[in-house]
């Protein structure tokens, strides 16, 4: 029983570490970008995701994927139209997406399924499947964040910018959502739909002022959460608290930490 | 002397909805000669510059761009988040990976080069300026397009700007584009000018179209400091056309 439940923690341990990994560039683009509430929306969605994946029998994690770039691309097409502000079709697109989902999950018969573990992460219930499919997606997504830097990085300087010096600045946009919803496909068994824009953001927040360029504020965003990843599972672990919302409370701990030290120097 | 070296805009019209921006606006764009784009807000001036680079599709009308035409583009203002840590030097780096070398001498020839490891957000207006030109500049450009270069710079950081500009066209002899509002401030830095309103109301040498029946009415006859606040609402009806001064170095007529 004890050497399973070691298994367990490994498990949690590996999968949520890497997902932080993962998660800490990617999030120092949403914050440069400004792109909070969108991820969020995608992250709603993933809901949704799950019941169209059971309902079509596909690999779960494959079809969040596609519901998010399928809502993302349908929001740049709304947004082309302008009429209306994108806040609000975010906010929209968000609640609905996730009622969907709900209500599209309590239609399926014969099919039980965890609310709360979808909502807010189930770490301790990772699989040995689970974690590779985590694993494999996580080198996929940080091989395209090294190889799509460059470009990334200029169109969040300035689109207008990069378009005139030559860069596809609807493909690497595209690009970037699709990553996006990668990771929120891998990080929603960790935290849970309601909770993942909070790995996203929190710490590659916390990363901005121990940070003078934008590589170092990706690396010490991924060292940051995974800091937020195993405190949170200690947390959870030591104390039998829910492990998503320990992770992120950790995160903010990491936050308010490094927010309110006083500046080394000036 | 009609055929232009660099680029061309012809009959471009632009529309957003029922909204007409731009109307069958014709210029050409030549070698080492500075072209100023006049006109009150809403004139479409930054629409049609945006025609030119690319950024926006015109409804219609045609751009043709000298084969291999390299643009350097100075925008309006850019707005990077303060989340983003980044020092004037990666800012010019991004994304061709210029050399340290090339860099200096970049902000060199603006008189920037102090700035090299700064944090962009530690910029004054005019510091930031000079850094989007001086990202311009890399690009070793055969155009420069610059939207309203002097935007939140004190009148004496104008008045250096419009020299640098002046500079840089006479030692690279490369065309310039750029939007002003004020006609005043860069009479003696210009060679022609357009003056925009959705069309062409006449162009030429600075000096003739400032004495330019349609500047004037589109302008009033006082000038610089109340450019911006005239309200302009009548229609055209004289010739468009008929006013532009040849022999400046542009070759003048467009139409």
């Amino acid at each position: 029983m004890g050497v399973i439940m070691l298994d367990f923690i490994v498990y949690a341990l590996v999968a949520g570490v890497s997902v932080a990994i993962v998660a800490g560039p990617l999030g120092a683009f949403v914050v440069w970008r400004r792109m909070a509430y969108f991820g969020d929306t995608l992250a709603h969605s993933a809901l949704l995701g799950i019941a169209l994946g059971i309902l079509f029998d596909i690999n779960l994690s494959l079809a969040v994927v596609l519901c998010c770039v399928a809502l993302a691309l349908g929001l740049v097409a709304m947004q082309r139209q302008h009429w209306i502000a994108t806040d609000t079709l975010l906010g929209i697109m968000a609640h609905s997406a996730l009622s969907l989902g709900l209500v599209a999950i309590s239609l399926l018969e014969n099919v039980r399924i965890d609310l709360q573990a979808y909502l807010f992460g189930d770490l301790l219930a990772i699989t040995p499947e689970d974690l590779k499919w985590i694993l494999l997606g996580g080198v996929a997504v940080l091989a395209a964040i090294y190889w799509l830097w460059k470009p990334l990085l200029a169109i969040t300087i300035n689109e207008e910018l990069a378009q005139v010096e030559g860069i596809q600045v609807a493909r690497y946009r595209l690009a970037l959502m699709l990553l996006i919803a990668m990771v929120i496909a891998g990080a929603m068994k960790l935290v849970g739909v309601l909770l993942i824009t909070s790995l996203l953001i929190m710490p590659a927040a916390a990363a901005r002022r121990l940070s003078g360029t934008p590589e170092q504020m990706a690396i010490f965003a991924s060292i940051l959460g995974s800091i937020a990843v195993v405190g949170g599972i200690a947390l959870s672990w030591f104390v039998d608290t829910p492990a998503g919302p320990s992770v992120v409370v950790c995160a903010l701990m990491i936050f308010l930490l490094i927010f309110l030290a006083p500046r080394a120097r000036a | 002397m009609s055929n232009p070296d660099l680029a061309k805009l012809e009959g471009i019209s632009l529309r957003f909805g029922n909204k007409s921006v731009l109307n069958n606006v014709n210029l050409p764009l030549h070698n080492d000669c500075i072209t100023t784009l006049i006109g009150p807000n809403g004139a479409g001036k930054s629409s049609l510059v945006k025609v030119l680079l690319g950024l926006v599709k015109p409804t219609e009308g045609t751009v043709w761009k000298k084969p291999g035409l390299r643009i350097g583009y100075m925008p309006q203002k850019i707005q990077i988040d303060k989340t983003l840590p980044l020092s004037v030097k990666r800012f010019l780096q991004i994304p061709h990976g210029y050399s340290k070398n090339d860099i200096s001498e970049a902000l060199s020839s603006v008189g920037a080069v102090h700035l090299i490891d700064s944090s962009i957000h530690d910029l004054s207006g005019g510091e930031m300026q000079r850094t989007l030109l001086a990202r311009a500049l890399l690009r070793n450009p055969d155009l420069l397009v610059l939207d309203e270069p002097v935007q939140g710079v004190d009148i004496n950081g104008q008045t250096e700007l419009y020299r640098l500009i002046t500079d840089i066209r006479k030692e690279r002899q490369c065309g310039v584009l750029m939007i002003s509002h004020d006609l005043h401030l860069v009479m003696s830095s210009t060679d022609h000018v357009v003056c925009l309103n959705k069309h062409i109301c006449c162009s030429g040498h600075p000096e003739a179209v400032s004495a330019d029946p349609a500047y004037i009415e589109l302008f009033g006859a006082s000038h610089a400091s109340t450019l911006a606040l005239y309200n302009h609402h009548h229609t055209h009806s004289h010739d468009m056309h008929g006013n532009v001064v040849e022999g400046d170095c542009c070759g003048g007529d467009h139409a």
